[in-house]
């Protein structure tokens, strides 16, 4: 039986081999996937011009995670997103995609790993030419799917964001609320392993900002999505770092804050300064953190 | 940044844009329903203003060269120096001015916003190669439409300068007709319809670049957009001489 932990599977992995049934295997391959982080970063830097935008940022997203980059604007935040899909190459340092290293890869190969990942922009980016409808079937058209398997996926899409009303809408009919969750919808068709939040919430009243982190949350419990989440509101923080979403008997899916119940919420937090990572940790280290800026941060003053 | 520096550069890039967008031609996917939307919007949205425009030049260029031919006493040569300065200058680089500004201007100012409104990012997130989708079809819709317009700016011309030499200078439509058709050489078409060839690829390549290139939020669209309309007259003018002596050349173009 599978005893090990997963580091020593992966050191021993000829030995497991041997010694395991093909349902322990494809068990002991699965935790040794779960280790590979979904996304590095190692000593990252860019600068442009003579400004340094990154200055040897180093972190790492398990699978299932959500990281959320807290940080001042124009403090490298969107840039570090911006680079995980290959908009942006990196001066030194490398990235890495389910451990497979993309810092040189050219746009071509980048296509390919694009397909694993879903990105929300911070103001939706949806196409203005297109209905909310193309907007969503967007990648599905591109790669040529049946009209009748794009429609399905679509409205489930469209259902997942509590938006399937607004399917024959034009993007300038939508409200900034319903601008980021079609958004959410385009991000995640083709049910993408490592989903990007650029800012979801700027701009945005509290419920409906609300509404974006429980989307966030659904995606990290219940499809066990690995995300980061680039904010700089700490309600955010609040909402990703104490709740967590479960399914009732009635299928129905509710959000339960920590302490309920024993659970373990796996979400934490990447701070930047200045193009450096200053801290990295849980909530609750982060808001005991003496840190002068971290402070500043919290506390506005 | 000098501007010698600056202008290699921007040399280098628009090349680039138009190796990407040609070489992307070859692999699937292939935009054909965008590439034959664009060339109704520029082909045929056009065609209004060229007319319009082909149809005066004409009439204008009779109404100040008559009376001179008169002078000369060669007012049976009227259809001749119309037909000639049209088909091989007037109609080709004013089309394609029209269309520098009608067109030229739309492509980078749509280009424009959606760089700023990360529609562009959007898209290459969503694994799609902008060169392929936005710019080629582009390409190709002007470079096959403005021949098109070329032709029919020419048919116009020559139209409108018969209206005006028969009302108001008396010259029978025969003569002119007759003065149209000895002054045209096979040459002379052939020469007009190359012209605007380079003039399509000039136009597109230079307001994809200018729109691809903006920065600096919606006063970036708007600088973006003047100088795609700009710089695109300017080289179409300055390029339509090199190409000219050129296609003289080549062609063995006779003096008139």
């Amino acid at each position: 039986m599978v005893s090990n932990t997963s580091e020593e599977l992966i050191s021993n992995n000829e030995i497991v081999e041997e010694e395991l049934e093909p349902t322990d295997l494809e068990d002991a391959v699965d935790n040794i996937e779960r280790v590979v982080p979904a996304i590095e970063f190692r000593d990252v830097y860019l600068s442009f011009d003579d400004a340094t935008i990154l200055n040897g940022i180093s972190f790492t997203v398990r699978r299932g995670e959500t990281k959320v980059i807290l940080g001042r604007s124009g403090g490298g935040k969107s840039t570090t997103i911006r680079l995980i899909l290959g908009l942006l190459k990196p001066d030194s340092g490398q990235i890495l995609i389910d451990g497979e290293d993309i810092t040189h890869y050219s746009e071509n190969e980048m296509m390919e790993v694009r397909k694993k990942v879903g990105m929300v922009f911070q103001e939706g980016a949806l196409f203005d030419s297109l209905s909310v409808y193309d907007n969503v079937a967007y990648r599905l058209h591109e790669q040529g799917v049946s009209e009748q398997d794009v429609e399905t996926e679509v409205r489930r899409m469209l259902r997942f964001v509590d938006l399937e009303d607004a399917i024959d809408k034009m993007p300038d009919e939508l409200s900034g609320g319903m601008r980021r969750r079609v958004g959410i919808a385009r991000a995640l068709v083709g049910d993408p392993q490592i989903v990007l939040f650029d800012e979801p919430t700027a701009g945005l009243d509290p419920p409906t900002a609300r509404t974006i982190c429980e989307l966030a949350i659904k995606l990290r419990d219940l499809e066990d999505v690995s995300s980061i989440f680039v904010t700089h509101e700490l309600k955010n923080l609040e909402y990703l770092s104490n709740e967590y979403a479960v399914v009732d008997e009635n299928g129905d899916v509710n959000f339960e804050q920590e302490g309920e119940k024993l659970c373990l919420i796996n979400t934490e937090i990447v701070m930047l300064k200045e193009g450096k990572v200053i801290f990295t940790g849980k909530d609750d280290e982060f808001y005991a953190s003496e840190d002068k800026y971290i402070q500043t941060f919290v506390h506005g003053k | 940044m000098n501007l010698l520096q600056k202008f290699l550069l921007e040399l280098q890039e628009i090349t680039l844009l138009i190796t990407a967008a040609f070489v992307g031609l070859f692999k699937s996917p292939r935009y054909v329903k965008e590439t034959v939307k664009q060339m109704d919007l520029i082909g045929v949205g056009s065609l209004p203003i060229v007319i319009l425009t082909g149809f005066f030049t004409g009439g204008v260029l009779i109404l100040q060269t008559f009376p001179l031919l008169v002078y000369y006493g060669a007012q049976g040569e009227s259809g001749k120096a119309v037909s000639t300065s049209l088909i091989r200058e007037l109609g080709p680089v004013l089309s394609a001015l029209m269309v520098s500004g009608r067109i030229g201007s739309a492509i980078s100012a749509e280009l424009g916003s959606m760089v700023v409104s990360q529609q562009i990012d959007a898209m290459r997130a969503l694994g799609t190669d902008p060169y392929r989708k936005l710019v080629a079809p582009r390409l190709i819709a002007l470079i096959f439409m403005l021949p098109f317009l070329t032709v029919a700016a020419d048919v116009f011309g020559l139209i409108g300068g018969g209206i005006v030499a028969s009302t108001l200078f008396n010259q029978d439509y025969g003569v002119f007709l007759a003065s149209v058709r000895n002054g045209i050489t096979v040459e002379d078409i052939i020469s007009g319809v190359i012209k605007p060839l380079f003039f399509g690829l000039i136009i597109g390549s230079i307001a994809c670049y200018k729109g691809l290139s903006t920065t600096g939020g919606t006063v970036g669209v708007g600088r973006s957009t003047t100088s795609a309309v700009v710089l695109s007259s300017i080289v179409v003018i300055i390029f339509d001489f090199f190409l000219s002596r050129a296609l003289q050349s080549i062609l063995d173009v006779r003096p008139v």
